[in-house]
This record gives C-alpha cells, sequence and structure tokens, in this order.
C-alpha cells in the first residue's frame, strides 16, 4: 500500500478499538483517517478475548455503555455488510455468597433503571437455559437474555472492510515510535516506516496505551494484565447455550456457534509482566471448573490455549477523551471488556471529535479522574 | 487439469474447518496475505488439527500470491496442548 504521509487524523491500533474508531470517524464525514499497527490487524487483545457482550454491570457508565453495545451489535452485521457472529444465549452470573448476592443484586436494580431487563432466577430455570449446570453450590443466579457474544475476529474486519470502502488507511507492521507535538498541540506521529503529519492522533494501542501517552509525558495510569483462556474442539451445539460467569468463582464459559468451548479465567497474582505465557496450571484449574460445574465437558477435548492482556484502569471503567495535549485523545483502559464496548465507544469518540453530540456523554471517563480521587471501582469483573 | 479432480468440484484445504482453496486465495488477494489473518478470518489451522494438515499449502499460497519467497513468510505461534486432551483427564492433573 502506497505511503501517505499526511492524515486528517491518525489512529493508533488494530485493535477492535482503533478499527472501529477509525470507522465512525469516516462514517461521521472524516476524511484522509489513517490507521496504523505494529503487528497485523487484531493480533493483540481483540484477537485474543472471551468475546462477551454484556448489559449486566455494576456501575452506571459500564451499564449505559453496555446496553448501547447491545444496540449496536443487534444491527451491525447489516450496517457493515458482513457478518459478525452475535451469539444471544444470555449471560447467566453465579452468585457463591450471600454478600455476592447482595452485590449482583444491588447490580441488577441499577441495571434495571436503566432498562436492562436483568432478573434474579433460581436453579431450576438456570437449569432450563443451561441444561446439565450443576452448580448446586451456588447460591443464586442472575440471569440477562439479551447479553451473549459475537466473534472478535470478524467483527474487526467487518468494521475494517467496511472502513476502506469510506477511505479509511490502514498499515500494518508500522509501530508508533513518537508524536510530535508543538506549542501544546499534536502535529503527527512518527513510525518505523516514516513521519505523518496530522491534526489529530487517537491512541487505541489497549495494553500498550500508556507507553505511547508517555512519549510525550502523559500518564494515564493504564496496565497490562495477563489473562488466560482456552478452546476445545467443535461439539454438538447446547453444550454451554449461554455464557455462564462467575466473579467469585472466577470464571466465563461460552459456545460459539460452530460448536467450541471457550473458557477463561484470571490467573493468580494477576501478571503484569507482559509475557503472553500459556500454563498448564490454568488448563488444570480451569478443566477443574468445568467439570464441576458442566460435568458433561469432561469428555470434550482441549485443542488450544493461549494468554492476552487487558488493558487495565485503577477503576475497570475505560479512559476516553482528550489528554493534556491538544487533540491528543485515549481510547483504551477498557479492563478486559474494549471488544464488547468498542462498537458504541468508537462511535461517541467520532461524534465528539467531528463536533456532535456524544449518544452518551464521556466526560466522567476522562483519566484525570484517578489524579483527582474521583473513580468508582466496577464490581462486575473476571 | 491434473489427476481425477473435477473441475468444479471444491478444494478443501483446511479439513477442520472446511475452507477451500478458492476461499483461501480470494482472502489472500484481499490483502489478508499473512498466516495470522488468514486463521482468524477464515478459521484456517484453528480446528483439532491444529494446522498440521493444511498449514504447509497455506504459506505456499500465500508465497505464491505475494511473490515473497516461502521462508520470508512466518509460521503461527504452536500452542499447547500439543494433540487435543479430554477435560476429565486434565482435572484430574493427568492422572487416570
Amino acid at each position: 500500500m502506497e505511503w501517505k504521509n499526511t492524515a486528517d487524523v491518525v489512529v493508533i491500533g488494530g485493535g477492535i478499538l482503533g478499527v472501529s474508531t477509525a470507522y465512525y470517524l469516516a462514517k461521521n464525514g472524516m476524511k484522509n483517517v489513517t490507521l496504523i499497527e505494529k503487528g497485523t490487524i487484531c493480533g493483540g487483545s481483540t484477537g485474543r478475548c472471551g468475546a462477551g457482550i454484556r448489559a449486566q454491570w455494576g456501575t452506571e457508565m459500564n451499564c449505559r455503555l453496555g446496553v448501547a453495545a447491545l444496540d449496536t451489535f443487534e444491527q451491525l452485521s447489516d450496517e457493515l455488510g458482513m457478518d459478525v457472529g452475535l451469539n444471544q444465549g444470555g449471560y447467566l452470573l453465579v452468585a457463591y455468597s450471600d454478600k455476592e448476592m447482595e452485590t449482583l443484586g444491588a447490580g441488577m436494580k441499577l441495571q434495571n433503571s436503566l432498562g436492562i431487563q436483568s432478573r434474579n432466577i433460581s436453579l431450576a430455570e438456570a437449569r432450563q437455559i443451561c441444561p446439565g449446570l450443576a452448580a448446586d453450590d451456588a447460591v443464586g443466579f442472575f440471569f440477562h437474555a439479551r447479553d451473549g457474544h459475537a466473534d472478535p475476529f470478524l467483527t474487526t474486519f467487518a468494521y475494517l472492510e467496511k472502513a476502506k470502502t469510506l477511505g479509511v488507511t490502514p498499515y500494518r507492521f508500522t509501530e508508533c515510535t513518537g508524536i510530535s507535538v508543538k506549542d501544546g498541540t499534536v502535529t503527527g506521529v512518527e513510525t518505523n516506516r516514516g513521519h505523518i503529519d496530522a491534526p489529530i492522533v487517537i491512541n487505541c494501542a489497549g495494553a500498550y496505551a500508556q507507553d505511547i501517552a508517555k512519549m510525550v509525558g502523559v500518564n494515564i495510569h493504564t496496565w497490562g494484565e495477563r489473562h488466560e483462556i482456552m478452546i476445545t474442539e467443535p461439539v454438538a451445539p447446547g453444550v454451554c447455550p449461554c455464557m455462564l460467569m462467575s466473579f467469585s468463582g472466577n470464571y466465563y464459559i461460552q459456545q460459539r456457534p460452530h460448536g467450541s468451548i471457550i473458557c477463561g479465567m484470571s490467573p493468580e497474582g494477576h501478571p503484569a509482566d507482559y509475557q503472553l505465557k500459556d500454563t498448564w496450571q490454568f488448563v488444570e484449574a480451569m478443566s477443574k471448573i468445568l467439570v464441576h460445574l458442566l460435568p458433561r465437558t469432561k469428555g470434550i477435548r482441549v485443542v488450544r490455549q493461549w494468554s492476552g492482556l487487558y488493558d487495565m484502569t485503577p477503576d475497570a471503567q475505560p479512559i476516553i477523551g482528550e489528554t493534556d495535549i491538544k487533540n491528543f485523545y485515549h481510547s483504551t483502559g477498557y479492563s478486559g471488556h474494549g471488544f464488547m464496548l468498542a462498537p458504541v465507544a468508537g462511535k461517541i469518540l467520532a461524534q465528539h471529535i467531528m463536533g456532535k453530540k456524544p449518544d452518551i456523554d464521556f466526560s466522567m471517563l476522562d483519566y484525570r479522574r484517578f489524579d483527582r480521587g474521583e473513580h468508582i471501582r466496577e464490581s462486575n469483573v473476571v | 487439469m491434473t489427476g481425477t479432480h473435477e473441475q468444479n468440484e471444491p478444494i478443501y484445504v483446511c479439513r477442520c474447518e472446511e475452507i477451500t482453496l478458492d476461499e483461501i486465495r480470494e482472502w489472500i488477494d484481499r490483502g489478508y496475505d499473512t498466516l495470522d489473518e488468514l486463521k482468524r478470518v477464515l478459521r484456517v489451522g484453528m480446528g483439532p488439527c491444529q494446522g498440521r494438515g493444511c498449514q504447509d499449502i497455506l504459506l505456499r499460497e500465500i508465497s505464491k500470491r505475494t511473490g515473497k519467497p516461502i521462508v520470508n513468510v512466518p509460521q503461527s505461534t504452536v500452542r499447547p496442548p500439543v494433540k487435543p486432551v479430554k477435560i476429565g483427564l486434565l482435572a484430574k492433573g493427568g492422572e487416570e
């Protein structure tokens, strides 16, 4: 692809956040959007994620973003002209203590007040939704039928292909090595392939976004944390029709429409060493959970395991907005939920940059909230 | 055409995911010319055989269509387990 050394906007990062932001900018009339990615598209956290989409959150902002993302996902294949693999089997949240019931119950009240139809359900109903569910040790269950999952690869590529038709230029193997600033305003980016002049730069570098921000002395308080995940051979549908998830139980389990079961958990100690390591301890611990919770999975074979980085913030809510450097924006820190929130996050940041009123006011997601001590920790996270 | 292959019969390169040579060529030509990106868009090499059956064919197709020598076409990351293992066995820490 021919190298262009000027752009109206440069987006850093070829994950779902970067690609969807580039798409919504072009859709809202921005010309000359260039996206740079140090490796290949969807090669970082997006391509490694658990693919879930939900509105069952514990903070109002995450609920608002989550339900807006569901609204977007429900019509995304039509809008982009490519199937994004949406499967709305619901999220079944499993609580293991009275204290957790209280936390999830408070979350449900908040969700209901925002129009999200989540419900407290019995073990019997949970077993109708997910036949074969053991969970005799669980105290209670919450369910929201519109939640589910989509294919992160296909969603990213669907955005990319549509964005290309709107004039977005993606450069792979193009690493950001510096940010140019003049008089407190961003003027472009340095890359391993040369300079690009641009009056607006957006950092969507996920678990590496803080490194990009630091190039111009901005501290956004994010870090990368390793999580592990595995997938089985494809089996008949219906083994796990919903997303099964527990915050205290530390697991999420879903079955792709094509039959494979994907499941993951947070590793001990939340390692922030940036090593994309695979451990046998994870496979053993995850398999124990599966056999205990869904005994009929015991004869299903694991074909692959991998790891990926959550782009964490101190309150597990994202950072969206401008920095102290004018026209240098951030959209990162999604804390393991970037895939599901990207359709709405890309849209609202693009609306803001184009001078339109964003569908959701995201001013509270300013990264300086951590310096001010104003953040509220999200409770519903694995 | 050589051998007994019928001209209009699809050629399955990835048998696990049932992906044909035509589909692979189409996506390489659309710019998905690395093995990793082909895997992501078509799921080639992501089934039970983990690419043992198709990786060499995919690398050769990428090389042919991009003009890059095959030694310069990166392979995929090899991920554990080496062969599919039952969850019940893993849950017991590998002891029957």
